[in-house]
């Protein structure tokens, strides 16, 4: 490890930042979600960079439970996305008013 | 150290591709260059398996997802990719201001107290059999250590696919109206049976 682990946890604050302007800014579901698994990837180089820096293997084993998180909460945010907009022909997550009361 | 600024680099740049593209499959290329270059830094951080596991898992499986919701979105009459994607205007300098203060949390705590690396001792370098971060020492983490984690992310994924059948594996989907009677009646028979003469 050459380089000071305060540049991996910098690296990991700028992704988590491109990745809330991008859950924030963006209406295409789709793109929000890739800007989600952008926030976990960041929080992973973190938990990463800290098992390494106190050499201990918690933070690659919470790393490893972030990615099985991710992985499924990226196969039910798509199954969802695809339920609902199979046939609107526009993908617009402010149009999305099912539940309107 | 040059090639941890050049991956830094080509992660930022690519994580900004991936949020400015106008086309989700655009986005999709820019998020897999960001994915490969965060496995070569868990390299140099001598996470080898978690390394393997971001390939595999993010690179290989989530990503094929992503296209293949892409692909069975855009198949249908009207063009997807050509839909309105209006970056609110307003809501810019709101999310930047929002993400510019969790920014600024994490440079402050992170500057204020700098981490001492502590020296591997024991187990050898990366590639050796039992180094810090290899599959073995991963290993005897996971299943002596942390059971119970593991017990509940194979947990998390049962729930996971019996939700996805659910929501989306119906014809129709739970939104929609099921439209369609089951055409099982009307099917040709896969062996046609003589008519039995007596």
């Amino acid at each position: 490890m050459s380089v000071a682990p305060e540049n991996y946890i910098l690296l990991s604050g700028v992704l988590f930042f491109i990745g809330v302007v991008g859950v924030i800014v963006r209406r295409n579901p789709l793109i929000m979600l890739m800007s989600i698994e952008l926030l976990f990837n960041s929080a992973n180089l973190a938990l990463v960079t800290y098992a390494r820096v106190w050499v201990n293997n918690t933070g690659h084993i919470f790393a490893f439970l972030v990615i099985t998180v991710a992985a499924a909460e990226a196969a039910i945010g798509l199954a969802i996305v695809a339920v609902t907009f199979r046939r609107q022909p526009h993908v617009d997550v402010d149009e999305v008013a099912a539940l309107k009361g | 150290m040059i090639a941890f600024w050049i991956l830094a680099l080509l992660m930022i740049a690519s994580a900004v591709f991936t949020v400015t593209a106008k086309r989700p499959v655009h986005s999709v290329v820019g998020l897999l260059v960001n994915f490969i270059a965060l496995a070569m830094i868990y390299l140099s951080l001598q996470a080898e398996f978690l390394a393997v596991m971001q390939i595999v898992v993010y690179s290989g499986a989530i990503l094929i997802l992503f296209v293949f919701v892409i692909a069975l979105l855009s198949s249908g009459v009207a063009p997807f990719e050509i839909g309105p994607d209006k970056m609110a205007k307003a809501t810019v300098p709101v999310a930047i201001v929002i993400a510019f203060l969790a920014l600024a949390g994490i440079v402050t705590t992170v500057l204020s107290a700098p981490a001492t690396v502590l020296p591997i001792t024991s187990g050898g370098t990366t590639g050796e059999a039992n180094a810090f971060g290899s599959v073995a020492n991963f290993g005897s983490a996971l299943f002596y250590e942390n059971l119970l984690p593991f017990e509940v992310t194979a947990f998390i994924l049962m729930v996971s696919v019996i939700g996805v059948v659910l929501i989306a594996g119906d014809e129709d989907g739970p939104l929609g109206p099921r439209r369609r009677k089951r055409r099982s009646l009307e099917r040709e028979p896969i062996v046609k049976r003589e008519p039995v003469v007596r």
